[in-house]
C-alpha cells in the first residue's frame, strides 16, 4: 500500500528527497533478506543522524505505519522483511566509527558500521571485535546487536550481548534513550540485555558501545579429516569433555568441503567425510599446550591429516574457506534454507544423524557446515526454486529438522533470530505464560505494535510472504 | 541481433546468486549509497526480474545497471561463484538496445568507436572535447581536462622485434593497444625493456588493432566481436609463447573472451615473476603504495604478483593503503558518463592515498592512472601515479 502524499512529504523533509525511496519498482528490490522470505516495503528511508532517524519513527508513530530497520539486509530468518509493508528504515547510511579509545579499549560505532571494517580499525590499536559472524565482511553492528549474533570465535568469548557495553536507541515514539554506558557491568535493571537480540522489534538502535579486546599474542588453527560427520561429533563431544575450550570449534561436511574448495583452494580435503577447523589463542606457550592437548584428543578420536596453518596468511584463507560456506553452496544449488537450531554439544551426533535421514527421505541434499563447540547447527537444505514443487518439501524438512532439535531438549535459533521463519514454532518451546510475559515487554515499549511487526511473535494476521521474491514461476507459497 | 527480452542475459547464470549479501561492502557504489539498489546483489536480483518478466524494463531503473562501475569487486569476493562480468556485460547490452536513445550516451559510444578505429585520434580528442563543452556536455568536456599532457606516441622498433638482452630465452607477443602508446607511452617503454632484461624477444603484431575492452564494457559486444575475429588473423598462425600486456582491463578482456588464446595471456607482471627477472642494479629509494586494478585483482585475481615485483626493489617502501583492492572510480569510460558518483568513489580513494604519504603510487592500468592523476592533481597533492612497469625499471641501469 502506497503511503500517503503528505507522509512521504514529511519524509523527504526529514532526510532529503534522494534518501527516500518510493518508486514501487525499486522497492521490490528490498523484498528480501538473505533468508527466502520477501515482502516489498511502501518505503526506504536513509537517515544519516539520530535526530533524523528519531523524526522518521514520530512520523510513522503518528501515522502508525510499520518500521523495519533494516542493515545489510543479511539476516536468514528475515527479519528485515516488510511483510507487512511500511518503511524500511536503512541505516547504513550510518556507517561512521565514532571513536575508538585504545585505552579503555572500547569502541562507539553508528549501526551501519560493518562488522569486520571495526576489527580492520581497530587492529592499528592492536584490538578486535570478537563476535565475528560468518556474514562479517557485509553484515553491520547494528544487526549484530538487534540479532545478538554469534560466530565462530564466539565459543570462548561470548556472542555480542557479551560485547555490547550500551546503546543509543530510539524508541517507537521516537524519543531517544541510552541504555547502559560505560560501568563495565551493567547495573540496575538491564535494559540494554532486553534490546540486544530485539530484531527490531523494540527499538531502532542508533549508536553503539562495545568492547574490543587485545589481540591475542599467539594463534594456532588446526584443520582435522574424519572419515564420517559421525567421527567428528565424537571428536567434538570429546574435546570438551576435556574441559578444553578452544577459541572456535568448527565443523564442515563433505559436500560443503567441496564447494568451499572450489572458490577458496584453501586446502580443504575434498575426500574427507567431515572436517573441524579448531583454533586456539592466548600466550604462545599456553597456545602450543592447549593445540597439543586437541590435536592428542583429535587422534585418538580418528582425526587425520591434521594440518595447523602454517602463516598468518594460510589461516586467513582456512578462515575465509569457513565463512564463504554458505555463499558456496549456491555452487551446487541456487537456493538455501536453514535454520541454526541448537542442541547439547552431547546430542551432536544424535541430531546430526537425524537430519541425515530427513534429507534423504525427502531426496534433499544437506550441507552442514556449524559452530559444532557450541552445539549450534546450520544444516542446509539446498534447492532450486525453479523447480516446480520442491518448496512444500523443503519447507516439511526444515520443519521436521527444527522438531528433532527441540525433542532432543535444544533451541531454537542459535544466532540468526526467529523473524518471520520461526515465530510460528515459538510455542514449541515457550509455554502461553512465557510468551504473555514477552508481549508484555513489548507491550510496554511499542504500544502500536509499529515496530518490525509480525517478528518473533507468533502472528494471527500473518500475511503469506512472496516467497523467495517471485522466482517468475509463480510458486504458492503456503508456509505453515 | 535477438527479438525475445533479455535473451544475452542466462537464467542459470543468475541464479547462482544465492542473495547471501557478502558482496555489499565490497561494492563501491553501495558503500557510497547504501543503497540495495546499487548492489551487486540488488543489480543482480533487478536483472534477475527483467530476465524473468517480473518487473518491466524501464529507463528508471537502467539507472542502476549504468551506476555499476562493472569494476568486478563483488565477483571477486562472492563464495557463490557468480559470474558477474558475464552478466553485467550481457545486461548492458540489453539495456543499451531497449532504451531510448540519449544523446550523450550517443556521443560518448560513437567518439569511442570512432578514437578506437583510429587511435591517431586522441590527438585530436582535446578539440573534441571543446565541442562537446559547446553543446554542453561538460562531463565529456572534463575527461577531456583528465587526460596526461601527450608526449611521443610509443613507437615499436623497426622491424617490429625488441631482441632478448642476453640469452634469448623467450618469444612473446606484447600487446601495444589503442590507449596506451598515446597516453601512456612511457609505461610501454618501460614494460618492453623488463622484458628484454628478463631475456624475452619481444614481437609487435603489425596488424593488431584494439582488444575491445572497452567496447564490450559499454555494452557492444558486436563491435566488440568483430576486433576480436579482426585480431584472431594476426595471433592464429604466430608462434609465441605468451601475449603480454600491461594494461589490466585489456589483459581481463583477452583472457575472457579470446578462447583460442587460452592460458597464453599474461598480464605484465604476472609474466615477470614467472620467468624472474635479473638481480636489481640499484636501489629504489621510495615510499610506494599500490593500488589494485580492478580488472587485473578482481577480474585476473592477480594481486600478490605486483606487489611481489615491488617487494623486490632494493630501497622500497611498500606501504598498503587502506582498501586497496576498491576501485578508484575510473571504470573505463564510467568517470566520463557518471562524473558525479565517480567523483564521490574518488574522493574516498584519494583520503585512504593520502593517508600513506607515498612519494609514489603505483598501478597497473591506464586509466586508474588518469583517475588518480586527476584526483591528485585537483588536491594540488605532490603525490606520484606510475605504471608498475616505471616503477620497476627504475631499479635497473637503462
Ligand atoms: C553467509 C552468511 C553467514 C552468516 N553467519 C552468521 C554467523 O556466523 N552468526 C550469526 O549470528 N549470524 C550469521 N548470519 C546472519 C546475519 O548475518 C546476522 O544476523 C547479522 O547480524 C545481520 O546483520 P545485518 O546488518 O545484515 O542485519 P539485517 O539482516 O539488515 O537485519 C537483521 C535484523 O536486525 C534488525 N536491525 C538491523 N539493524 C537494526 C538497527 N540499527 N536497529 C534495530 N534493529 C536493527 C532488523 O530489523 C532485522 O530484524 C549469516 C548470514 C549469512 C548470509
Ligand atoms: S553475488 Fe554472490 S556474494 Fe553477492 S549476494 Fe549473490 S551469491 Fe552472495
Ligand atoms: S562490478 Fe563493482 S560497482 Fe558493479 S556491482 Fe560489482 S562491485 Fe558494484
Amino acid at each position: 500500500m502506497a503511503l500517503e502524499h503528505a507522509v512521504l512529504e514529511d519524509l523527504r523533509r526529514v532526510v532529503g528527497r534522494e534518501h527516500v525511496i518510493e518508486a514501487s519498482n525499486d522497492l521490490r528490490i528490498f523484498e528480501r533478506d538473505a533468508s527466502i522470505e520477501g515482502a516489498a516495503p511502501d518505503a526506504v528511508v536513509l537517515p544519516a543522524t539520530t535526530a533524523e532517524v528519531s523524526a522518521v519513527i514520530k512520523i510513522a508513530s503518528k501515522n502508525r505505519i510499520p518500521v523495519v530497520p533494516r542493515g545489510a539486509g543479511t539476516g536468514l530468518s528475515g527479519g528485515a522483511v516488510t511483510i507487512h509493508g511500511g518503511i524500511a528504515l536503512q541505516v547504513t547510511r550510518m556507517r561512521k566509527i565514532l571513536e575508538i579509545d585504545p585505552v579503555a579499549q572500547t569502541a562507539l560505532v553508528e549501526p551501519g558500521v560493518v562488522n569486520q571494517e571495526l576489527s580492520l580499525v581497530a587492529a592499528s590499536h592492536r584490538l578486535f571485535y570478537a563476535p565475528d559472524p560468518s556474514s562479517q565482511k557485509a553484515c553491520t553492528i547494528g544487526g549484530n546487536a538487534a540479532e545478538n549474533s554469534g560466530g565462530p570465535h564466539c565459543l570462548y568469548y561470548g556472542v555480542t550481548t557479551n560485547h555490547v557495553l550500551g546503546m543509543e536507541v530510539v524508541l517507537a515514539d521516537g524519543s531517544v534513550q541510552w541504555v547502559a554506558g560505560d560501568a563495565p557491568d551493567r547495573i540496575g535493571l538491564d535494559l540494554c540485555g532486553v534490546l540486544v537480540g530485539s530484531e527490531g522489534t523494540l527499538c531502532a538502535i542508533t549508536k553503539i558501545k562495545v568492547r574490543l579486546l587485545s589481540t591475542p599474542p599467539s594463534v594456532a588453527t588446526l584443520l582435522a579429516a574424519f572419515s564420517s560427520i559421525d567421527a567428528a561429533s565424537q571428536a567434538v563431544s570429546a574435546v570438551i569433555g576435556r574441559g578444553i575450550v578452544p577459541a572456535a570449534l568448527e565443523m564442515m561436511d563433505k559436500v560443503t568441503v567441496g564447494a568451499v574448495e572450489a572458490h577458496y583452494h584453501a586446502g580443504y580435503p575434498t575426500d574427507a567425510g567431515a572436517v573441524l577447523l579448531v583454533e586456539v589463542d592466548g600466550i604462545p606457550e599456553s597456545t602450543r599446550e592447549l593445540m597439543a592437548a586437541v590435536r592428542n584428543v583429535l587422534a585418538e578420536n580418528q582425526g587425520y591429516a591434521m594440518r595447523e596453518a602454517q602463516s598468518p596468511s594460510e589461516r586467513d584463507l582456512l578462515w575465509a574457506g569457513r565463512k564463504g560456506a554458505i555463499g558456496a553452496l549456491g555452487r551446487i544449488k541456487p537456493n538455501y534454507y536453514l535454520h541454526d537450531g541448537v542442541v547439547p554439544r552431547s546430542r551432536l551426533p544424535q541430531i546430526l544423524s537425524a537430519v541425515g535421514e530427513i534429507g534423504v527421505h525427502y531426496r534433499l541434499p544437506v550441507a552442514n557446515v556449524f559452530h559444532a563447540g557450541d552445539g549450534n547447527l546450520h544444516p542446509n537444505i539446498l534447492f532450486d526454486l525453479r523447480d516446480r514443487d520442491v518448496l512444500p518439501q523443503v519447507e516439511s524438512a526444515g520443519e521436521e529438522m527444527l522438531r528433532a532439535v527441540v525433542e532432543l531438549g535444544g533451541a531454537l535459533s542459535g544466532e540468526h533470530g526467529i523473524g518471520l521463519e520461526k515465530n510460528a514454532f515459538m510455542p514449541w518451546v515457550f509455554s502461553a505464560d512465557d510468551l504473555d510475559a514477552m508481549r508484555r515487554v513489548k507491550d510496554a515499549l511499542d504500544a502500536h505494535g509499529i515496530m518490525n511487526p509480525g517478528k518473533i511473535f507468533p502472528d494471527p494476521q500473518r500475511k503469506a510472504p512472496h516467497l523467495a521474491g517471485r522466482t517468475g514461476l509463480a510458486i504458492e507459497a503456503k508456509w505453515w | 541481433m535477438t527479438t525475445e527480452p533479455f535473451a544475452r542475459l542466462s537464467d542459470d547464470d543468475l541464479a547462482t546468486c544465492v542473495h547471501c549479501g557478502l558482496c555489499l561492502d565490497a561494492c563501491p557504489t553501495f558503500r557510497q549509497t547504501g543503497l540495495e539498489t546499487e548492489s551487486p546483489r540488488g543489480r543482480i536480483y533487478l536483472m534477475t526480474q527483467w530476465k524473468r518478466g517480473q518487473l518491466p524494463f524501464t529507463e528508471d531503473q537502467a539507472r542502476h545497471i549504468d551506476l555499476c562501475l562493472g569494476c568486478r569487486t563483488c565477483e571477486a569476493v562472492c563464495p557463490s561463484g557468480v559470474p558477474y562480468g558475464r552478466i553485467i556485460e550481457a545486461g548492458r547490452s540489453e539495456v543499451e538496445q531497449m532504451r531510448r536513445p540519449s544523446p550523450k550516451r550517443w556521443l560518448a559510444r560513437t567518439a569511442l568507436r570512432q578514437l578506437l578505429a583510429k587511435p591517431r585520434r586522441l590527438r585530436t580528442f582535446g578539440a573534441m572535447t571543446k565541442a562537446a563543452q559547446s553543446v554542453g556536455l561538460t562531463s565529456i568536456a572534463r575527461s577531456g581536462r583528465q587526460l596526461p599532457k601527450l608526449r611521443a606516441r610509443f613507437q615499436p622498433p623497426a622491424g617490429g622485434i625488441a631482441p632478448a638482452i642476453g640469452p634469448r630465452k623467450h618469444r612473446v607477443a606484447f600487446l601495444v593497444g589503442c590507449v596506451m602508446p598515446i597516453l601512456y607511452p612511457q609505461s610501454h617503454e618501460a614494460a618492453v625493456k623488463l622484458l628484454q632484461l628478463a631475456g624475452c624477444e619481444v614481437w609487435f603484431p603489425r596488424a593488431e588493432r584494439c582488444c575491445g575492452a572497452l567496447l564490450a564494457h559499454n555494452g557492444d559486444l558486436e563491435g566488440a566481436e568483430r576486433l576480436r575475429e579482426a585480431n584472431m588473423e594476426v595471433y592464429r598462425d604466430s608462434n609465441f609463447e605468451a601475449l603480454i600486456v600491461d594494461s589490466a582491463g585489456c589483459g581481463a578482456h583477452l583472457k575472457d573472451f579470446y578462447p583460442e588464446l587460452t592460458g597464453r595471456v599474461k598480464d605484465l607482471s604476472e609474466w615477470l615473476v614467472e620467468i624472474g627477472l635479473p638481480a636489481p642494479e640499484r636501489d629504489v629509494k621510495m615510499r610506494v603504495t599500490y593500488q589494485d586494478a580492478c580488472h587485473l585483482a578482481h577480474a585476473q585475481r592477480i594481486r600478490k604478483q605486483p606487489r611481489d615485483l615491488i617487494r623486490a626493489l632494493p630501497g622500497i617502501e611498500l606501504i598498503e593503503m587502506r582498501h586497496p583492492e576498491i576501485c578508484c572510480g575510473a571504470a573505463g569510460l564510467y568517470s566520463t558518463l557518471e562524473p558525479a558518483m565517480s567523483a564521490r568513489i574518488l574522493e574516498e580513494k584519494l583520503d585512504d592515498v593520502e593517508s600513506t604519504h607515498a612519494d609514489v603510487i603505483a598501478t597497473a592500468n591506464p586509466g586508474c592512472q588518469m583517475q588518480l592523476e586527476s584526483g591528485l592533481r585537483s588536491r594540488g597533492s605532490t603525490m606520484r601515479v606510475e605504471h608498475i612497469s616505471e616503477l620497476v625499471i627504475r631499479a635497473f641501469l637503462h
